[in-house]
């Protein structure tokens, strides 16, 4: 009879997502579940509202990445009423979406993944946090803190708030950037650019002495999947999708996003509310794929901008020939990457006078009973999807987000790392502490809640053939 | 005609007979909250914010409705009238399901504004979360049923300075509700002439535009005064 081992997060992340790890009769891991925040409930209550005002509701209904939600629904919108949004505000609604990732990744990377392979990780988790890496580093510390900032000022110079900002709204924007906010966000630049340097200068001697974590975090084939531009640029808030597999082999190319659910399947697994998408021709197993940062620069083939494109040359090499990078530790040297292409893109579009522009917003009434609408967020992409009837009020909603689409990768993730450090019916610390790490590898919504101001609280249950306790740890 | 003083919060004040203990406090420039009220249309008295004490009453009064008389003696904010208000303000809240955060009103709405200056910072009561719809069939405007409070400012100025006789109320206690024409989508009315006023003269984000957003529900209350005084009094001006 199997077993299994439930890692439960129970703390300051509304208790419902947790970690359950199997293990097979002869006590060895054979599989692992990580149960995320599922979005059902909220799904449902929006039925019946104007689509109007979804940006506004989905902007609030998640705390985490409110700006990505913000401009997802945005675009749904714009595809119900089919309209062509104004050049200004695609170019400001793009703007944002970069500040967004400038803030996140510098959240995860600094706050949230550093204080791991920086200080160690084995060090105590009391320890093991921002506050320590500021006692280790506080110059690195605060320039990692400062790095966030700057994303967080482009929001706020757009939105008008850092969080929640009701700015995208069907058919546009609400208001343009101001000249004094050009210039403010201008003045960040050469400090972005250098925080992110000395990042880059600290990932690859990192990289040196992590390579077991790059051979076990999450080092297996899967697809990749992410948006690019018609000619296979990295693409963040426009463009169609892309599905490579880990041979680097294109399998699905430039997929309308409209028409997402073509070739995106999402079952529904019994133990737990969650559905886990996959790509529907190759169906559950080998249609699980992974989005967000690591995806993103497998399925791009540039970035579009000339530093990022030389750190993609480099990072490209690290699969010795033409497959895909898939250790899932990567997605922290992918999210380097991606910080530096959004300050150049963020820089290139500055001199841009649209950016000023008043004609912000199209109007029209419900032209499509049907509308996606797909943005890359710092996680992965995402996916709004809201049937209509004829008066606009929503009759079915569909999210898709990255977590989501991480998941069943995220499961491997943690079976893969159980695997090397479960010893007998024992949960010990070591494995507490690196399943806790591969888990943020993919920087999951609840991450942020928890580590940035201590360890990730984590409640593991090692269950007997019986279903009986085995060993039981709460941490957090 | 004939003056009448009286004082309110101890203030000596005078005013016209035909005034209202409402219109007294606003010439002296004292400040009772309202709700119902609109300048412009009659009152109905209908949401009793604008309770006030009158020495020799034990009934608390509607200001709105209530007529002057020679040496009252008001009171407009005691701690009695500012329970009252809070506990009428809680049930409006509990009645029905108002989410301000992602309100289109959310701002520049006059329950949640009361709701602030009355310092209300929870409802002691048990939300009903009533299922209510939203008309979205007209072409311009949307009825949401969740944030209405019954307070038929659009009934009236639907009747009394359009003329058109578009909106009523129908049902009764926590049954009632704003109805288009014989009880029909909005979109199909014939009587709705499309001229707005009613979006102008909700306090809440029951009537909005169309396409309107979290927040951006703003309303110029003044342009149904300067009809009024227009048509009343044959001055174009607005204040
Ligand atoms: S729709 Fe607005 S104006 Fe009409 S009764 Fe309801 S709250 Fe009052
Ligand atoms: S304002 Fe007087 S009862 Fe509503």
């Amino acid at each position: 009879m199997a077993q299994r081992i439930v890692i439960d997060p129970v703390t300051r992340i509304e208790g419902h997502a947790k970690i359950s790890i199997f293990l097979d009769d002869a006590g060895n891991v054979s599989d692992a579940e990580f149960h995320v925040v599922e979005f059902r409930g909220f799904e449902k209550f929006c039925e019946g509202r104007p689509y109007a005002e979804m940006p506004g509701i989905t902007a609030r209904i998640c705390g985490i990445c409110p700006v990505s939600h913000l401009l997802a629904s945005a675009k749904a919108g714009d595809a119900i009423m089919a309209v062509n949004i104004p050049p200004a505000a695609d170019k400001l609604r793009r703007l944002m979406n970069l500040g967004q990732i400038i803030q996140s990744h510098a959240l995860s990377f600094f706050h949230l993944s550093a204080p791991d392979f920086l200080l160690g990780w084995d060090v105590p988790p009391a320890q093991r946090n921002v506050f320590g890496l500021i006692a280790a580093n506080a110059d690195l510390a605060r320039a990692g803190i400062r790095l966030r900032q700057f994303g967080q000022e482009i929001i706020a110079e757009l939105g008008g708030q850092k969080i929640h900002p009701a700015w995208a709204v069907p058919g546009g924007v609400r208001n343009p950037l101001t000249e004094a906010g050009r210039d403010r966000i201008r003045a960040w630049l050469p400090e972005a650019y250098a925080t992110t340097k000395t990042a880059f200068d600290l990932f690859k001697k990192t990289l040196e002495t992590h390579k077991k974590e790059v051979q076990i975090f999450g080092n297996f084939p899967s697809l990749f999947m992410g948006l690019v531009e018609p000619d296979g640029t990295w693409e963040h808030h426009g463009g169609n999708l892309r599905f490579t597999d880990s041979s680097g082999s294109i399998i699905a190319d430039q997929v309308d996003p409209q028409k997402y659910y073509e070739c995106i399947g999402e079952s529904v697994q019994s133990s737990s509310y969650l559905k886990s998408p996959y790509y529907s021709p190759l169906g559950i197993p080998d249609g699980m794929y992974r989005v967000g940062p690591l995806a993103r620069l497998n399925v791009a083939e540039q970035m579009g901008t000339p530093k990022a494109d030389a750190e993609l040359k480099k990072f490209k090499k690290l699969t010795r020939g033409d497959n895909a990078v898939i250790s899932s530790f990567h997605y922290h040297y992918a999210r380097l990457i991606e910080i530096l292409t959004a300050i150049e893109r963020v820089e290139a579009t500055l001199d841009d006078a649209d950016l000023l522009s008043e004609d912000l917003r199209a109007d029209a009434g419900i032209n499509s009973l049907r509308g996606v609408g797909v943005s890359e967020a710092p996680r992965g992409t995402l996916f709004h999807d809201y049937t209509v009837d004829r008066n606009g009020l929503l009759q079915k909603i569909n999210l898709i987000v990255a977590t989501g689409q991480n998941n069943l990768a995220m499961n491997q993730t943690v079976a893969q790392i159980a695997r090397h450090y479960v010893r007998g019916h024992k949960i010990t610390e070591p494995m507490l502490n690196r399943v806790e790490h591969g888990i943020r590898c993919y920087d999951p919504c609840l991450s942020c809640s928890t580590h940035a101001v201590g360890q990730m609280p984590l409640h593991l249950q090692l269950i007997g053939p019986d279903g009986a306790v085995l060993h039981e740890l709460v941490r957090g | 005609m004939a003056a009448k003083t009286l004082t309110i919060d101890g203030k000596h004040v005078s005013v016209d007979e035909s005034a209202t203990i409402l219109d007294a406090a606003v010439d002296a420039g004292i400040y009772i909250p309202t709700l119902c009220h609109l300048d412009g249309v009659y009152d109905v008295g209908a949401c009793r914010l604008c309770l006030v004490e009158v020495a020799g009453s034990s009934k608390l009064l509607p200001a709105c409705t209530t007529k002057v008389s020679e040496g009252m003696e008001i009171q407009t904010d005691t701690e009695r009238l500012r329970q009252y208000r809070r506990i009428t303000l809680e049930q409006l809240f509990a009645e029905r399901n108002h989410v301000c955060s992602v309100c289109v009103a959310n701002g520049h709405c006059e329950l949640q504004t009361l709701a602030y200056r009355q310092g209300m910072d929870h409802v002691r009561y048990d939300y009903r979360f009533p299922q209510w719809e939203v008309d979205s069939t007209h072409s311009l405007f949307g009825l949401d049923h969740n944030r209405c409070i019954l307070c038929t400012r659009c009934v009236r100025v639907c009747w009394h300075i359009e003329g058109a006789g578009t909106l009523n109320v129908s049902g009764r206690g926590a049954q009632a509700r704003i109805i288009t024409d014989l009880n029909q989508p909005w979109g199909t009315s014939d009587t709705c002439t499309k001229c707005g006023k009613c979006v102008m003269a909700c306090p809440t984000g029951a009537l909005f535009y169309k396409g309107a957003t979290v927040g951006e529900m703003e309303r110029d209350r003044t342009k149904l005064e300067f009809i009024v005084t227009a048509r009343e009094k044959k001055q174009w001006i607005a204040d």
